[in-house]
Order: structure tokens, then C-alpha cells, then sequence
């Protein structure tokens, strides 16, 4: 199944369904006057941006970045950083050691 | 001696010489900003006692004969999208309220050092996503030629501020033109630098391979002085460059003869104002009357601009946003609104945490955690912004990755590949930095595309990652101002301040201000 099929797959409008599912890829929760709008707005971006398909890209390698710069290191020796306090002072909520959130797992049948 | 009517360079020397003191100085712009800002709207935080007191420790320093930094004492405003360890930063944005970050922006330490006052921090349209300063959640920013229009965007509040002298001097960010168009449109001058000229640490990052910090000022002369201290290798930013900073004020008195410039024809088609399209060509003359020559270069996929920024910028996005998420800090909302379903306390009530798990699976959520976020990010984040996260989440998912965010890439290669074959035969490109002056608010805020369209001679710039600057080149019959762009091969940014400069010398549009508080100019 190469590129082909997913050009002309990708400039079909979107369905309420696809911006769903992007919705929660996204961790977006939106109410559905919101779905709606998004998919209307969406569908118009993305075929406006699918003329890039006109561009003779074949012999053109991606550029992720303007910088011709390899991988940067720096020596691995700590350095200060932020203290508990610090790093906690802005947390929703937090117990003065770790940040307090709802459950991480769902139906895990923990005891 | 008026502080208000000096130029950054002006006010420093005389800040320098004792013509005046730190306090006074700062005292006027924060006057002016607290009689100002109720109509402009351009700042979002100002603390004038932390002003002042940084101002009489300045004063203080100087008369005891202690060195003081190169900006000692010039105020400067610092758009909301930096991290300040000392005043909010909100980007704009209901998700980051009154957050406080533990740290400074590299930049803001940088000019920290340098001993400017900061006077605040400044409006911009959210998370940097913008052309109009209309996407805020604090309100829009009101163009201080006419209050009734845009001052362009994302640093509309930067730009407003330094057209309405509330600050001689203010930073801003541009990833698609963000700094450039709200000069154009607010008849000051911006610099983008070239792309890892400004630390990008402590810059609360919206695309990380666009964005740029750079300077606001009413002159290039001025944004030549606050770029000695805001460039340079910062070892906290692996994309920084590491090439030594030039003395940019030093390298400001050059004539432009022989310098070539560029005249890209496509720019000059349908949709450019006329009298906008004057004054560029108005802007050209004056450059050729000042020993340049002007020549017709191309730039072939320059219309395939807008959709490659509009493809890279929003999946860029996408990974740069997913941090705020309610866990750690900024906005969090564990319930439907109206309902209130927080987690229990560490070691308590099972039950409690059993039941809260149940109604989240019901509402459709995998778990009471992935609902936390999905609530928080859809109440912490505007319209605009949830649009492009979506837009950049959907372009890189599984089967749409390649014709959509690969391809831009590619494109991307190619628009480089376009500026630096036009740099074999000019070292500059002069052209519109906006297609009409300052638009009015509402105007475009119905139609996304149309508002993605304001950024169309700004996109390249930094898809490229070279440098581009704008400043004021003339008005219109109405008074708006109109703005002129030149952009540069990499590291370039002494010729840009050059010929800006040289144009500044033999024009006045720069001096212009807007009629006094309060009032647009008619």
C-alpha cells in the first residue's frame, strides 16, 4: 500500500468521525456544536494545504530543520536544577513530594 | 527632556550621562502605559513597583560608582510568550493564568544582566497563533493609528506598545511573521533574526524550528542595540549558534553602494493594495537613490508558502502543546462543566477514586487521567489553538503522515533552496511585509484561511530560517502606516540593520507617532 492510495484518500473532506478520532489522539474534549464547527474548518484547511500535491517533490529530501547542526552535546556533569519546591509551586495539586493526579489506570481490577 | 520622545540609543546615553535618572525614565513610561493601555490594550501585566525599585537600584549603583550594564535603565516591554521567573507568563491564554515559571528566558536573563527595566509583559494572539492579536484570551490589542483596527500579530502588544510610546523598546517572537507584519501594521520596526541567532531557551515554544525572539524598536538603530544583548550561543539551546556576535551598532553607519537587491515580481499580483504596492516601490527608489540597484529575482514556490507553514507550524504545534495537559501546572478540569469530580487524596478512599474511574469510562474517557486532560486542554485553550493542534495532530497521524507533513517538508527544502539561489545574484530581497495595512477588528475572524493569508510575505522567512526585518516606508491617504520588508541571507543581520538604517537616515516615516493618548490619527 504505497503513498498513491493515501494522496487521494487525504484529499477527501473530513467526516465527523475522523476529527473525532483526531480529537482524542489530540486529548481534546470537544462538545459536539464544537465537532461539528472542527469539521467543517478542518476540511477546508486540509484541502486548501493538499495543493502542496501539485509540487514536484520526487527528488527532494524532507527538511525538519534550517540548521545544517548534528546532534549537540554537552559534557554529562549534573548541573543545579529546580528544587522540589520549585518544581511543585505552580502543581494543581500536589502533596509537597509528587504532583497529585486523577487515577492513571482504567479498569485495571486492582485490589 | 521628554524620556517618551528618545530613542532607545538617545535615552540610554543620556540615562548614561545623568541627563536623567532610571526613575524618571521609567516613571513616564509607566505613567504613559497607565493612561494608555486602557484603549490599546497591549499590556497584560505591568508591576510598577518592581520597575521602580529595579530602576532606584540602577540610579543607586551609579552614583556609588558601580558598573551598570550596556542597557542600564531602558525600559523594555517582553512579550508574554517569555518566561519571566518574577512576573506571570501567560502566553495569552486561559490554559496559563497567572502561571508563574521557576525560570528566566535566556533572553530575559541576558537582558536582566544588561540592567534594563522591565515595564511588563505584552498581549499576543494565543500560544503565538496569529496575525491580529484578536485570538487572546485577555482580549484583542487595538492598533494605536485606529483604535477601531488590528496591530497585526502574534506581538501585537509588543508592536502597539512602542507605536504608543509605552516603551521605547519591546521584545517579540515571529515563527511565521510574527514580529515583522505588527511592525508593518503599527509603523515600527522588527527583526527576525536568522533562525538560532537568539537563544530559544525560556521561549515558550510554539514551532521550534520557526520561532525566533528578536527586537521591536522605531528605529534599526535601536533594535541594533538590544540585539548586542539578546544574541548569542546559549549552551541551554542545542539549535543556538555558536558563531560570534557581531557589534551590530558598530556596523550601522555603511552606504548601500553596490549593495543588490531583490524586486520579487510574483510579490507585486493581485491582492497586494495599491497603495501599498506605492509605497514598496516608493521604498525601492529611495534605496537606489542611496546607491543600490535594484533587480528582478524569483522566488518559484513562494505560493506554496502558506499551506507548507500551515502544515509544519500546526504539527509542530501539536508536540509543543501536548505539555499542557492540567498535571503539572496551568489549567486543570477534572469534570464536565458544572460537575466537579476531583481525585481523592493521596492514601484515602478507594472507592471514591473506583467511582470517579466508572463516570469517566462512561463519558467515553479510558481512564479518570486522559479525561483530566482532554477537559483541561479543551477549557485552557481558545478556538484558534485547538484548531491547529487538530490541523497538526490529523497531518501527522498514521496514513496521512506522508502527504501531508513529509511532503511539507519537502516543499520546505525547496523554498530554501529558492532564497538561497536568489542570494547568488542580490543580497538582499525587498518587498511587502503585509498585503494591506492594518485591518479592521472582526474583519477576519470568521474565515481562518483568510486570516492565514495576512502572513503570506512572512512564511518563507522562516521556513528558510534566513533573517527579515520591516519598518515603516509611508502611510496611506487614510494614515495607516505601511510597512517594507528585506530579508537576508543567514547571518546577515548587519546589512539588514544596515540598510534599514540607511533608510531611516534619509526618511522620516520612522519619527511619525500616532495623535496623543487616546486618540487614533483620523
Amino acid at each position: 500500500m504505497g503513498t498513491e492510495s493515501r494522496t487521494s484518500a487525504a484529499a477527501r473532506p473530513l467526516s465527523s468521525a475522523d476529527v473525532a478520532k483526531v480529537a482524542s489522539l489530540a486529548r481534546l474534549a470537544l462538545g459536539d456544536a464544537e465537532l461539528a464547527r472542527m469539521t467543517g474548518e478542518l476540511s477546508k484547511i486540509v484541502g486548501f494545504v493538499s495543493m502542496l500535491g501539485e509540487v514536484d517533490t520526487s527528488a527532494t529530501a524532507p527538511l525538519a530543520h534550517p540548521l545544517d547542526t548534528q546532534n549537540v552535546f554537552r559534557d554529562d556533569v549534573p548541573a543545579e536544577s529546580l528544587t522540589t519546591a520549585q518544581a511543585l509551586q505552580s502543581a494543581p495539586r500536589h502533596d509537597g513530594e509528587c504532583f497529585l493526579v486523577p487515577a492513571v489506570l482504567g479498569d485495571s481490577g486492582a485490589a | 527632556m521628554q524620556p517618551l520622545e528618545l530613542s532607545a540609543v538617545d535615552l540610554v546615553a543620556a540615562l548614561r550621562q545623568g541627563d536623567v535618572t532610571a526613575v524618571q525614565c521609567a516613571t513616564a513610561f509607566l505613567d504613559r502605559i497607565e493612561a494608555t493601555n486602557p484603549a490599546i490594550n497591549a499590556f497584560l501585566h505591568v508591576d510598577r513597583e518592581a520597575a521602580l525599585s529595579r530602576a532606584a537600584d540602577i540610579d543607586a549603583r551609579r552614583r556609588a560608582g558601580k558598573p551598570v550594564g550596556p542597557l542600564a535603565g531602558l525600559p523594555v516591554a517582553l512579550k508574554d510568550v517569555l518566561c519571566t521567573a518574577d512576573m506571570p507568563t501567560t502566553c495569552a491564554s486561559k490554559m496559563l493564568a497567572g502561571y508563574r515559571p521557576p525560570y528566566d528566558a535566556d533572553v530575559v536573563a541576558r537582558l536582566r544582566r544588561a540592567d534594563a527595566v522591565f515595564v511588563g509583559k505584552t498581549n499576543m494572539d494565543e500560544f503565538a497563533m496569529g496575525g491580529s492579536n484578536e485570538n487572546s484570551a485577555f482580549g484583542p490589542v487595538h492598533n494605536p493609528w485606529d483604535h477601531s483596527r488590528a496591530p497585526g500579530g502574534s506581538s501585537g502588544g509588543s508592536a502597539a506598545c512602542v507605536a504608543a510610546d509605552m516603551a521605547p523598546v519591546a521584545i517579540g517572537s515571529d515563527t511565521g511573521g510574527s514580529i515583522r507584519q505588527p511592525a508593518g501594521l503599527c509603523g515600527i520596526t522588527g527583526l527576525k533574526p536568522t533562525y538560532g541567532r537568539v537563544s530559544r531557551r525560556g521561549l515558550i515554544a510554539f514551532a521550534s524550528s520557526l520561532d525566533q525572539i528578536g527586537p521591536m524598536a522605531r528605529s534599526a538603530a535601536d533594535c541594533a542595540l538590544v540585539m548586542e544583548t539578546i544574541a548569542g550561543h546559549d549552551p541551554g539551546d542545542s539549535t543556538s549558534l555558536t558563531t560570534e556576535v557581531p557589534r551590530y551598532t558598530d556596523l550601522l553607519d555603511k552606504p548601500l553602494t553596490g549593495v543588490r537587491i531583490g524586486r520579487v515580481p510574483e510579490h507585486f499580483a493581485a491582492g497586494l493594495d495599491p497603495e501599498v504596492a506605492k509605497g514598496v516601490e516608493e521604498a525601492f527608489a529611495v534605496l537606489k537613490a542611496a546607491g543600490a540597484t535594484v533587480h528582478d529575482v524569483r522566488l518559484p514556490h513562494a505560493k506554496y508558502g502558506i499551506p507548507t507553514y500551515y502544515l509544519i507550524a500546526p504539527c509542530e504545534a501539536s508536540s509543543n502543546l501536548a505539555r499542557y495537559d492540567g498535571a503539572h501546572y496551568g489549567h486543570r478540569e477534572t469534570a464536565p462543566a458544572g460537575g466537579h469530580r476531583e481525585t481523592a487524596p493521596a492514601g484515602g478512599h478507594r472507592e471514591t477514586a473506583l467511582a470517579a474511574r466508572a463516570a469517566g469510562a462512561a463519558a467515553g474517557f479510558e481512564s479518570p487521567l486522559v479525561e483530566m486532560y482532554c477537559r483541561s486542554r479543551a477549557e485552557g485553550f481558545g478556538p484558534e489553538v485547538k484548531r491547529r493542534i487538530m490541523l497538526g495532530t490529523y497531518a501527522l497521524s498514521a496514513g496521512y503522515y506522508d502527504a501531508y507533513y513529509a511532503k511539507a517538508l519537502r516543499v520546505r527544502r525547496l523554498i530554501r533552496q529558492d532564497y538561497l539561489d536568489a542570494f547568488q545574484t542580490v543580497d538582499l530581497i525587498g518587498g511587502p511585509v503585509s498585503a494591506t495595512p492594518a485591518f479592521k477588528l472582526g474583519e477576519k475572524t470568521d474565515d481562518p484561511l483568510a486570516m492565514y493569508l495576512v502572513d503570506l510575505y512572512t512564511v518563507g522567512t522562516n521556513l528558510a530560517g534566513v533573517g527579515g526585518i520591516s519598518f515603516p516606508c509611508g502611510f496611506t491617504k487614510s494614515g495607516l502606516p505601511i510597512g517594507f520588508q528585506l530579508q537576508a541571507p543567514p547571518l546577515a543581520e548587519p546589512l539588514l540593520l544596515q540598510a534599514a538604517d540607511r533608510f531611516q537616515r534619509l526618511t522620516d516615516w520612522h519619527r511619525r507617532r500616532p495623535k496623543a493618548a487616546g486618540e487614533g490619527r483620523a
